[in-house]
């Protein structure tokens, strides 16, 4: 992962004078150390700019981030008094009166439509939270992540002003918290850079859920989210990422993962929607026996483009790691796979495997996917498989001569196809949620081809 | 104006010992050396020494010109993943013959009894007899092709097997039309490097409905101390025509590293099959790492026409370094390409290898299968293009790479880009990465097998999808060599 790549498109004027803002009105004592790493970040990302090159640019080989980088977004200012009301969000988004749900409105936190945590765990707006656990976040806020190491973790660490701080005490097994993000129905292309830090302590339990929806189908934003998860010894985490921007908005989410002695972080990403939806998920396995299930289902169809860029890294003995991915082409769509294990030298009885399937279901479509493995050291079993192709004709021909129609057949098959991965969501309201969503994307992907 | 360069004395140093590389003695042969250094007077220099015509002198110059500014741009190319210190283009003799009296020796009997000797002793008579029989060899020596043997026998059916050199004056209408048509000059650096400074190479045209009667075969050696290679071979299969190549090529042992930066083509029109078969074993360095060939080498092939089919497969056990991704670009309707591959690392050796598959055409079809084997400090990775056209119709690849590591030092890498853009194709592509399986060995050697004589069935078995598509004689010596080259790996 180098950033040695100057020929980047440098940021519009309008971030250099949000930054120049956001600073000025940050100058507390108590905020100063935030100010610095700050600076830094910014001073480091204005020098970078947007990883546009088109060549040597092997991390954004097949996204091209010029359109993202074109547009002066300016960072959102928004007023929470203005926010929907619960009604309208329960019927975009998921929901579920029993979580614990923090509502971001842009990046910003909204008290009002929130629902807090019980006392056996903390979560909290990353203002509340950087009072009440100054502690945990001046331990762990970019611990997972060196600061330097990415593009639009600076552009983050320059911008974040809210996000959610959540610690899981140990042994606790609290409810599930969700982190719902809302883009605005704004007129003018707006940002934010959320933050969120989660830290489950020694054999905690814990179902954590951030999803992203806009509230109208017409604004531009563009989200940049960094997701820092530092689990202890013998903790599980649940992770679900729910990706529904509209077809206007750029997303990227910078999810990373450090883990310790006999954790398991599971993960379950859904994508649609976005212009450009990036989901990076970076997993360190940093202590023998770590365990890590990454999976996602992204559907895309007409201009969308989505993204997964993926590594699991085994840094100590006997840490296993799947990462299993799917996606459904259609329109003019372009999705991404580039998943990486790395097994360091002395990661003996590492077991890792990787596989990412498609369905491509339109002249127009484009796959491209890239699992690599790098192994260091000796005794691993690592594997990884990739298929593309179209909804098999042999079936097709079976269930239209029992007499099912061809949108009929074709949609049983895509909807066989995608349960595979959303069928390892375990809560039930999410689940409900994302089946409901394929189910309403469906018999569009089905009539693909024959239009 | 033709005027011999002056010959340099070169020191007759024997050499590094190496025992388990037994091919790598040094032939003492007076020997014709341009000056070291690379600038436009080089190119020129070999252009005038082998009388080449006014075109070919051009397509040097053009190609030169690249690569001068490829070099001044962006300098060798990054992005494998392998390590070594910057080729010093300057410090390498570009051109290097062994002399003759007269330009080319016109038989057998004229060629230097010194230089028979050297290939006899590598196992390649090059005369027309017993071991080896109905393969002809084309025999290349440091920079230059100094016999090829049954060319007599081929001509009767018309195919025309002789070397690059004798091509571009013999043949010059069969050379401008096919070379760079495959690989441009302006490629990538190391192929503009080629195409400036080659010296020698093999060329062969197979004629429309022929069936190459023999396997055509080069050997490339490499001698002098301080010399390049730079061979560039191209190969016709013409419509309905048949061919089967073979490769094989040896170098001394040094402790300085030898640059070889080869280029081929292959050409398939309609009907017609290319079968290119490969076994490097050039120096891999001393077990520590000293010395050895850096193998930058740039092959493809373009099935042209409908139902061609183009094949590679290589055994890589040599080599410092190698880097090179035989490839097919599948342009014909219902075209086929294969690439099998085994490629050991072992020591210190580093080897960045695979393939791309270019689907064009509709219905064309390609296979792969790469086995990497990373033993010592061994780094060995896959790397691999499938690229599916918005036109290729019904395009299908299966792909399965494979690593094993022996010892804990030991690296492998895979790295496959899989780009589709036609939703009729089908792509499969699977990889593992794993030791030789404890229990395997467990069984074995229960049955009384020994250690080492296990370990080797094991790899044996493993690696026979690729080495069961080599002719005979070359798949023995295939096996021979895993052997040899893991010597001292394991145990």
């Amino acid at each position: 992962m180098t950033l040695a790549n100057p020929k980047g498109t440098l940021p519009g004027l309008g971030y250099a004078a949000d930054f120049k803002d956001l600073q000025s009105l940050s100058n507390g004592a108590d905020a100063s150390w935030i100010a610095q790493i700050r600076e830094r970040a910014w001073t480091k990302f204005a020098e970078l700019g947007f990883p546009t090159a088109r060549r040597g640019n092997e991390r954004w080989k097949y996204t091209n981030l010029a359109p993202l980088a074109k547009v002066d977004f300016r960072l959102a200012r928004p007023d929470v008094s203005h926010a929907p009301d619960l009604l309208k969000i329960k019927a975009l988004a998921p929901w579920d009166d029993a979580w614990t749900t923090l509502v971001f409105l842009d990046g910003r936190f909204v008290k009002r439509l929130s629902r807090p945590s019980g006392a056996d765990c903390v979560a909290l707006d990353l203002a509340a939270g950087l009072r009440a656990r100054r502690d945990i976040a001046e331990q762990h806020l970019t611990r997972v992540q060196a600061v330097d190491e990415d593009h639009f973790t600076l552009l983050n660490t320059a911008f974040a002003e809210d996000g959610a701080l959540i610690h899981i005490p140990d042994g606790a097994s609290p409810a599930p918290i969700h982190l719902l993000f809302l883009s605005s129905d704004s007129e003018t292309p707006q940002t934010c850079h959320p933050r969120a830090l989660v830290v489950a302590g020694k054999n905690s339990h814990s179902n954590i859920i951030e999803s992203f929806v806009s509230l109208s189908d017409q604004s531009q934003n563009f989200t940049n989210i960094v997701s820092e998860y530092y689990l202890d010894e013998g903790a599980k985490v649940s992770h679900h990422r729910v990706l529904m921007e509209n077809e206007r908005s750029f997303h990227i989410g910078n999810t990373r993962v450090y883990q310790l002695r006999d954790s398991t972080f599971d993960s379950v990403a859904f994508a649609t929607g976005q212009a450009i939806g990036r989901n990076d998920v970076h997993v360190k396995l940093d202590a023998e026996g770590a365990e890590c299930n990454l999976a996602g289902l992204y559907m895309t169809n007409n201009k969308q483009h989505a993204d997964n860029n993926i590594s699991v890294t085994h840094e100590k003995p006997r840490g296993t790691s799947h990462q299993y991915f799917k996606g459904i082409l259609a329109g003019q769509s372009h999705a991404v796979f580039s998943g990486i294990v790395v097994v360091k030298p002395g990661a003996a009885k590492t077991y890792a495997d990787q596989k990412d399937l498609n369905l491509l279901l339109s002249r127009g479509a484009e796959i491209d996917t890239k699992p690599s493995l790098e192994i260091l050291a000796d005794d691993v079993k690592c594997f990884h498989g990739a298929t593309a192709g179209h909804v098999d004709q042999d079936t097709i021909y079976y269930m239209r001569s029992r007499g099912l129609d061809l949108e009929t057949a074709k949609s049983m098959l895509i909807r066989g196809f995608a349960s595979e991965v959303a069928a390892k969501v375990k809560l039930p309201a999410l689940s409900r949620y994302i089946e409901g969503v394929i189910d309403q994307l469906l018999p569009e992907f089905a009539l693909e081809g024959k239009k | 104006m033709t005027t011999k360069p002056r010959a340099l004395t070169i020191s007759r140093e024997k050499g590094v010992e190496d025992k388990s590389y037994k091919w790598g003695f040094v032939t003492d042969v007076d020997t014709d050396l341009a000056p070291k250094g690379l600038n436009e007077g080089t190119v020129r220099l070999i252009s005038r020494l082998k009388n080449e015509p006014e075109w070919m002198l051009e397509w040097r110059l053009k190609a030169f010109r690249h690569w001068v500014k490829m070099e001044k741009e962006d300098g060798e190319p990054g992005w494998a993943k392998i390590e070594h210190p910057p080729v010093d283009f300057q410090d390498i003799y570009y051109y290097a013959a062994p002399k003759t009296k007269d330009d080319r020796p016109k038989t057998l009997e004229e060629v230097d009894p010194e230089l028979l000797k050297t290939f006899a002793k590598l196992g390649i008579p090059l005369q027309e007899r017993e071991k080896l029989a109905g393969v002809a060899v084309d025999a290349v020596f440091d920079s230059v092709s100094i016999a090829t043997s049954y060319k007599k026998k081929l001509e009767e059916v018309g195919v025309i097997f002789c070397s690059f050199s004798e091509a571009v004056l013999k043949h010059p209408e069969l050379v401008q039309k096919y070379m760079g048509s495959v690989v441009p000059a302006t490629d990538n650096f190391y192929a503009a490097l080629n195409s400036a400074v080659f010296s020698d190479g093999s060329f062969a045209y197979v004629p429309p409905g022929v069936r190459c009667p023999m396997e055509l075969m080069t050997y490339f050696r490499i001698n002098t101390e301080g010399s390049g290679q730079f061979e560039r071979t191209l190969i016709i299969a013409d419509k309905g025509a048949y061919v089967s190549y073979l490769e094989g090529c040896t170098a001394p042992s040094r402790k300085t590293t030898q640059l070889h930066a080869a280029v081929v083509e292959l050409v398939a029109l309609d009907d017609a099959e290319v079968k290119y078969s490969t076994i490097q074993n050039w120096f891999p360095g001393t077990k520590d790492g000293q010395g050895g060939v850096y193998n930058f080498v740039t092959k493809r092939g373009k099935a042209i026409g409908r139902n061609s089919k183009i094949s590679w497969t290589q055994v890589e056990t040599g080599s410092a370094i190698t880097w090179k991704y035989p490839s097919v670009i599948l342009q014909g309707d219902n075209s086929t390409g294969e690439f099998y591959s085994v490629a050991l690392t072992n020591n210190y050796q580093q080897a960045d290898t695979g393939t791309k598959m270019i689907h064009i055409g509709k219905n064309t079809k390609s296979t792969i299968v790469a086995k990497g084997i990373s033993a010592g400090h061994g780094r060995n990775t896959y790397r691999g293009q499938v690229k599916i056209m918005p036109g290729a119709e019904n395009a299908t690849n299966h792909t399965q790479c494979d690593s094993l590591l022996i010892g804990p030092e030991s690296v492998a890498n895979t790295v496959p880009y899989i780009e589709v853009r036609n939703p009729t194709a089908r792509l499969e592509h699977e990889a593992s990465t794993s030791k030789v399986s404890d229990d395997q060995m467990f069984y074995l050697q229960s049955r009384g097998i020994s250690f080492e004589d296990a370990h080797h069935m094991i790899i044996t078995g493993w690696s026979r999808d690729v080495i069961k598509e080599l002719p005979f004689e070359f798949a023995i010596e295939a096996n021979q060599l895993l052997k040899v080259s893991l010597e001292g790996a394991v145990g």
